[in-house]
């Protein structure tokens, strides 16, 4: 692998030449947040950016895309959310979040929606600094070693850039000028630093290995009907995990002589009607059945699967449900920790 | 630049592919019977089922739906099902004249393990709509009934109006190589000449049964598993040649959109048949 280095103020320019060959997308600022969105004035790429409110999985499959076009002689397929693009910003753990969703999108048959897309996208990877609800370091997804085209470390004045694939190379060849492959000592005692200061900064650990026997001993433990009762089953937990992959279809149908759309959007097995069967049965009508199901496969399904959890680490959960049941306190719970999240509290309120 | 992304519509799991309703009539008040054709020949061809398998059903503007395939892969041509009305998708083709395209894609799930039945003893017990993926390795079994031990089914309906493809069973009395016993659990006409009561009331009517060298099939209701299963428990079955297929809610029946999961599994590639064992690891289910 080829790692190359280059100087911060190269970086602009740098974009400009490869962002002519595709649409640039990155983190940008929403307020005291961050989003993914196509950047054409590159002083709005958000550099600090820890983590984006939804993943970069809505590039590849949006929240809503038409799948078919539909008329009395058939179904048309519709991949017009496919174009070419380039990803900028994104950091190890939503990395590892796609190549989690590869596996899911390529399993048994190809789902062309999200994979052609996902060819389409060149992957260029940012480091970054963990804050208080990355935990990245728990799941093995601090770091990336497949996945990217390119690989920026930002190492304060320079970068260094580790080149992931062939695609990648051709970048560089787009402006060989900006890179410098002559790496000093100096250059190496600087990322160990950095990496050193990177590991020391994680606030939150989770045990992982624990995690699958622990969800089978607790299967029927009473917190989860805690949890259950908590849950507002607003389904954000799923809209915002990069790993998340369920969806729903509807057919709509338009006046006059439009062709009608097969629509699909992002679901979530939280929500109430998600399992519904002919009949009206519903298979996890309680919520904290619902939730014992997310849980399952965050904590243990892909692992037995894999050997790793499907949570990358990437804190969303933690910063995003408004009753806090997240895989960190959802962990806790299952080591029997004390738990101070608000969906215990709710539990101590209710059972007064 | 969005015109080279085109994927061949062959390589699209999810591109439904015109077919057309060539016969249909109704097997009670709100069941139906559906016999389809693929429109292109070569579509048809390279439609490979197996008992047990399930295909996805688009009705034009209303949506998709799964469906088991009612009919046997010895019968080749005609893709047959047995649809019960029950919301927009169906209530829209019970709607179809005739002739009417609809849109089709499959086939999907692992089946029966007819391979694995060869030579064994088959045991079918079924209750209302659960006919519909049986009665393929059911007609699968007399149409290759030289590879199949016995062959015995128990029927069970609610009323004589609710049983579904009665003339077919009442033929299936009159044959010599298989057992064949029907129950309603009530009879409301007063003609009923076959047993009254609930499926397992079957149970003592059945000849002996040799449990190592038999599979039983199991499809029907939900409340009916349970006490089926109980039966053929006491029987001595294997847990692991009692099979049955399980109902799910499904979007894509390609493992893709996650609706079907129980547990780890995806009912859409891993069943919808699964064996009783497998069964009773599903946390879920017990
Ligand atoms: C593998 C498999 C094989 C099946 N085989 C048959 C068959 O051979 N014959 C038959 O009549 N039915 C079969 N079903 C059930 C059939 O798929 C549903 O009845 C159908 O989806 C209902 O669609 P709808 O639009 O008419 O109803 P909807 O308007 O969607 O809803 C009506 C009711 O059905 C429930 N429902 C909605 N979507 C689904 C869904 N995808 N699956 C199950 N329930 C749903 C709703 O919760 C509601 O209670 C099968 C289901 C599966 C999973
Ligand atoms: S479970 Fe939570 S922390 Fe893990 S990947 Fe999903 S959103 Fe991120
Ligand atoms: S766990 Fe939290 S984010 Fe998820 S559905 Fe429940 S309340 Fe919403
Ligand atoms: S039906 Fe979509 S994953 Fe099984």
């Amino acid at each position: 692998m080829r790692i190359l280095k280059l100087q911060k103020k190269d970086l602009f320019p740098l974009l400009k030449v490869i962002s002519r060959e595709a649409e640039l997308w990155a983190p940008t600022a929403k307020g005291d947040k961050f989003a993914y969105g196509r950047v054409l004035d590159f002083s709005r790429i958000a550099m600090d950016a820890v983590r984006t409110i939804i993943p970069p999985k809505k590039i590849m499959v949006p929240s809503l895309f038409n799948m078919f076009n539909f008329t009395e002689k058939g179904y048309q397929e519709d991949l017009s959310h496919v174009t070419d693009r380039i990803l900028f910003g994104i950091h190890p753990c939503d990395i590892h979040g796609l190549l989690i969703l590869d596996k899911l999108f390529s399993q048994a048959y190809l789902d062309p929606y999200y994979l052609e897309p996902r060819k389409k996208t060149l992957i260029l990877g940012l480091s970054c600094l963990p804050d208080a609800y990355c935990f990245c370091k728990s799941t093995h997804t601090d770091i990336i070693e497949e996945g990217y085209d390119l690989f920026f470390t930002d190492l304060e004045s320079y970068f260094l850039v580790w080149i992931g694939s062939s695609r990648g190379d051709d970048l560089i060849r787009l402006a060989p000028d900006f890179f410098d492959d002559k790496l000093t000592e100096k250059d190496i005692q600087t990322y160990t630093k950095w990496q050193e200061k990177r590991d020391n900064a994680f606030k939150t650990t989770v045990n992982f290995t624990r995690m699958p026997d622990l969800m089978e001993l607790n299967y029927k433990a009473p917190f989860w009907e805690e949890v259950g009762a908590a849950c507002l089953a607003c389904g954000s937990c799923s809209m915002v995990c990069p790993t998340c992959n369920c969806y729903n279809v509807v057919d709509k149908l338009f006046l006059g002589n439009k062709p009608g759309k097969r629509l699909r959007h992002w679901d979530s097995c939280t929500l109430p009607e998600y399992s519904e069967v002919a009949g009206g049965e519903n298979f996890r009508e309680h919520k904290s059945q619902r939730l014992k199901l997310w849980y399952t496969h965050k904590l243990q399904a892909y692992v037995s699967k894999y050997g790793k959890p499907s949570c990358v680490g990437c804190g969303r959960c933690l910063v995003t449900c408004p009753v806090q049941i997240h895989v960190k306190s959802v962990a806790d719970a299952l080591e029997g920790h004390p738990v101070e999240a608000f969906w215990k509290k709710f539990a101590q309120e209710v059972s007064k | 630049m969005n015109g080279e992304h085109k994927c061949l519509a062959e390589t699209n799991p999810f591109t439904p592919h015109p077919a057309r309703i060539v016969r249909s009539y109704h097997l009670t008040k709100d069941v139906k019977f559906f016999q389809v054709r693929f429109v292109d020949m070569e579509e048809a061809l390279r439609f490979d089922y197996k008992p047990g398998q399930f295909a996805m059903l688009s009705i034009l503007g209303a949506g998709e739906a799964p469906f088991c395939i009612s009919s046997t892969p010895s019968r080749p041509g005609l893709l047959e099902f047995c649809i019960r009305k029950m919301g927009t998708v169906t209530s829209a083709l019970f709607e179809l004249k005739e002739n009417s395209f609809i849109g089709l894609r499959g086939p999907y799930g692992n089946g029966f393990p007819v391979e694995e039945m060869r030579d064994k003893d088959i045991l079918i017990i079924e209750g209302g709509m659960g006919v519909a993926p049986l009665r393929s390795v059911l007609l699968y079994s007399l149409d290759n009934r030289d590879q199949f031990g016995r062959v015995a089914v128990l029927y069970g309906s609610k009323r004589p109006s609710e049983m579904i493809f009665s003339e077919e069973y009442f033929a299936l009395k009159g044959r010599n190589d298989l057992e064949c016993h029907l129950a309603v659990d009530a009879d409301d006409t007063g003609k009923w000449t076959e047993n009254i009561g609930v499926v397992t009331t079957l149970f003592r009517h059945l000849k002996k049964v040799d449990p190592e060298n038999t599979f039983a099939l199991v499809c029907g209701p939900p409340v009916m598993y349970k006490f089926v299963i109980k039966e053929l428990i006491k029987l001595n079955i294997p847990k692991d040649q009692i099979l049955m297929t399980l109902e799910r809610r499904m979007k894509c029946g390609v493992g893709k959109c996650g609706h079907c999961a129980i547990d780890y599994i995806y009912t859409c590639l891993d069943g919808p048949v699964f064996n009783y064992w497998d069964v009773l690891h599903m946390r879920e289910l017990i």
